[in-house]
């Protein structure tokens, strides 16, 4: 009971933490692939403390879908130089001003770290999911 | 740059995630997929004639400009393989569509169908050694996937040999990268090969190259073939073929590129590497004739033919890269259709072993003159495609004086065709012990991709004359580095 009252606000500080890294990564320590870490973490801590019934119906989506969208979303933006003409994988960015953040840097390699990051996340909660039905 | 470049390995990744998405659409899966080898086929056929005309094309990534960035480089030997895996591939994935049962094409089959292709079609094409290292990782997860999927018990045998085997590999080329960056602070093909230049093949240099001649001749099947006949005789028959076809020529590839560019002043290594292949040819022929399981046999020819295509690299002379180069395509080929062969006639009569199996030639005539066919193809009969290969091989060994080399890789021709007629002979000929109420009807499905993969053998052959322009150009640019390191290193060239 208290594994799960904590977890439920421990759960979403992994995730402001991961998203905080993942956005981090484009000029400081950070990136995708930690970002993706930790995002899973977060959901692999729920499936432990609840049971994997609850937490699919929390998250209807297929991991594995998500691992495929990662990809795409990574290998599109290498693909949107074709547009361009310039040669594959050439990022852009652009300092936008955003209303409440102030300025920020984005630019398609975010798109692209994002999709490292749903990768990542995909992969790993289907490995933990995998390896947790064998035992069943 | 060009971007046409990165698209034979992009293209099947691409396609291969999207199929994710329609998981329970097989045939849209199927549509999809054999669309995609094709384009990349006719994309590799472009850049092929492309550089044909105005040289080795490069394409750096995000525009970092070498040494610093990663790149694809195509050169004819690179494109080359990359057009025949794809078209190779091509008409396996028509097999597959024919054999492949339903569980396992809902289990993403096609998807690393398309991983794997997009894995070897990387490595071939891949400038920087750290590159080569990854898209051989690709090709071989894919690989760890198609072995054991379907589940039965000799597939996780084997799949357990296959991993362990090739996760000591991987280590151990991780490992010599990371000793080649120590050594020389590069790992851009090209810059390494000027850096080993400069700095001499000294002993610590050479033991690097023979670090990596171990790791590409475990994937290879170059003398440490041990773990081959095991696991390419356990998976689905079109998932055989594959590997057959393309998994042990990315290793012959990796060998080329290595002591074709980089560690070329130790004539010793080429004398290493002629030992392994008289060893590899005399090993293979003694296994392709001591066993009885027709799928040994036919993995048996695989080690055979790795050891002769590496006779061209320990040779090392214009003439032996023409051959090998000539042979290594025809053995995509003529493997894959072996491959197919084998594995229908074991869906057909439900049996593997060569005695137990007998007149087949009356009941699937087709069948049985294919398999003629590729026997006298891959023993080198003229006119097909096995032969011309062959010719090139004994002039160079000829010019160099490689006796030794050149009696052996011939009498490995008549190992294989002992081998190969044993089966004709046996299962093939004789008395037909399957009634023609009983026989398994013969699907027009299963015939299409076998008649394509022969006509395409009988074509190389006769067409060898089409060729040649570009196999030229593939032995010049392995007999002369500097080709290919001015293509990479120099900015003008584009």
């Amino acid at each position: 009971m208290i594994l799960q009252t904590v977890t439920k606000i421990v759960f979403f500080i992994i995730l402001t933490f991961g998203v905080e890294l993942f956005l981090s990564g484009h000029s400081n320590p950070g990136g995708g692939f930690i970002g993706g870490l930790v995002l899973s973490s977060a959901f692999v801590l729920l499936y432990l403390v609840y049971d994997i019934e609850t937490v699919h119906r929390g998250t209807p989506f297929d991991f594995k879908r998500v691992a495929a969208l990662g990809v795409l979303l990574a290998v599109g933006t290498g693909l949107l130089s074709f547009v361009f003409k310039l040669p594959f994988l050439t990022q852009a960015t652009w300092v936008v001003d955003l209303p409440v953040f102030g300025e920020t840097e984005l630019g398609t390699m975010t798109i692209f770290e994002a999709g490292v990051a749903l990768t990542v996340l995909g992969v790993v909660v289907t490995i933990i999911l995998g390896i947790s039905e064998d035992v069943e | 740059m060009n971007n046409l470049l990165v698209l034979p390995m992009i293209l099947p990744v691409l396609v291969g995630v999207i199929l994710v998405f329609i998981k329970p659409y097989i045939r849209l899966q199927r549509l999809i997929s054999v669309l995609t080898t094709i384009a990349s086929a006719a994309i590799a056929a472009y850049c092929l004639e492309r550089i044909h005309r105005t040289g080795i094309m490069r394409l750096d990534f995000g525009d970092w400009l070498p040494p610093h960035g990663i790149l694809f480089v195509g050169d004819s030997f690179a494109v080359l393989l990359v057009l025949v895996a794809c078209v190779v591939s091509s008409i396996i994935l028509l097999y597959a569509f024919a054999t492949t049962g339903l569980e396992a094409e809902t289990m993403f089959f096609y998807p690393f169908f398309l991983f794997l292709l997009a894995g070897v079609n990387g490595s071939f094409l891949t400038g920087d050694l750290f590159n080569l290292f990854v898209c051989f990782e690709v090709m071989l997860l894919a690989s760890y996937v198609l072995l054991t999927l379907g589940g039965r018990k000799t597939q996780l045998k084997e799949g357990i040999t296959y991993v362990l085997i090739n996760v000591l590999a991987s280590w151990f080329f991780l490992l010599g990268i990371a000793y080649l960056y120590g050594a020389l602070g590069t790992l851009n093909m090209a810059h390494i090969a000027v850096r080993v230049a400069e700095v001499g093949q000294g002993p610590l240099l050479s033991l690097i190259g023979i670090i990596f001649l171990l790791v590409f001749s475990l994937k290879a099947g170059l003398l440490l073939y041990f773990w081959l006949p095991g696991s390419y005789s356990a998976p689905p028959t079109a998932v055989a073929a594959l590997f057959g076809a393309l998994l042990t020529k990315v290793g012959i590839y990796a060998l080329y590129r290595m002591f074709t560019l980089i560690f070329v002043h130790d004539p010793l290594i080429y004398k290493m590497i002629g030992v392994l292949a008289v060893v590899t040819m005399v090993g293979g022929c003694l296994g392709a004739i001591a066993y009885s399981d027709i799928r040994q046999i036919v993995s048996y020819n695989v080690i055979i033919s790795v050891g002769f295509v590496l006779t061209g690299l320990a040779i090392a002379t214009t003439t032996s890269f023409q051959g090998a180069s000539y042979y290594l395509i025809h053995d995509m080929v003529s493997k894959a259709l072996l491959f197919l062969l084998v594995g229908t006639v074991v869906y057909l009569t439900g049996r593997s072993k060569v005695n137990e199996i007998s007149g087949l030639i009356r009941n699937y005539p087709l069948v049985g003159w294919l398999f003629f066919l590729a026997m006298l193809a891959i023993a080198g009969i003229p006119p097909l495609s096995g032969f011309i290969g062959k010719v090139y091989m004994g002039l160079g060994a000829i010019e160099t004086g490689s006796y030794v080399l050149l009696a052996v890789a011939f009498l490995s021709s008549i190992g294989v065709l002992y081998s190969l007629l044993r089966i004709f002979l046996n299962s093939f000929w004789g008395e037909t012990t399957i009634s023609e109420d009983d026989q398994k009807p013969f699907k027009k499905a299963i015939g299409l991709p076998l008649v394509l993969l022969a006509v395409l053998n009988v074509g190389m052959g006769v067409g060898a004359e089409l060729l040649a322009p570009y196999i030229q150009d593939v032995a010049n640019t392995l007999a002369d580095p500097q080709q290919y390191i001015q293509a990479v290193l120099d900015e003008d060239v584009k």
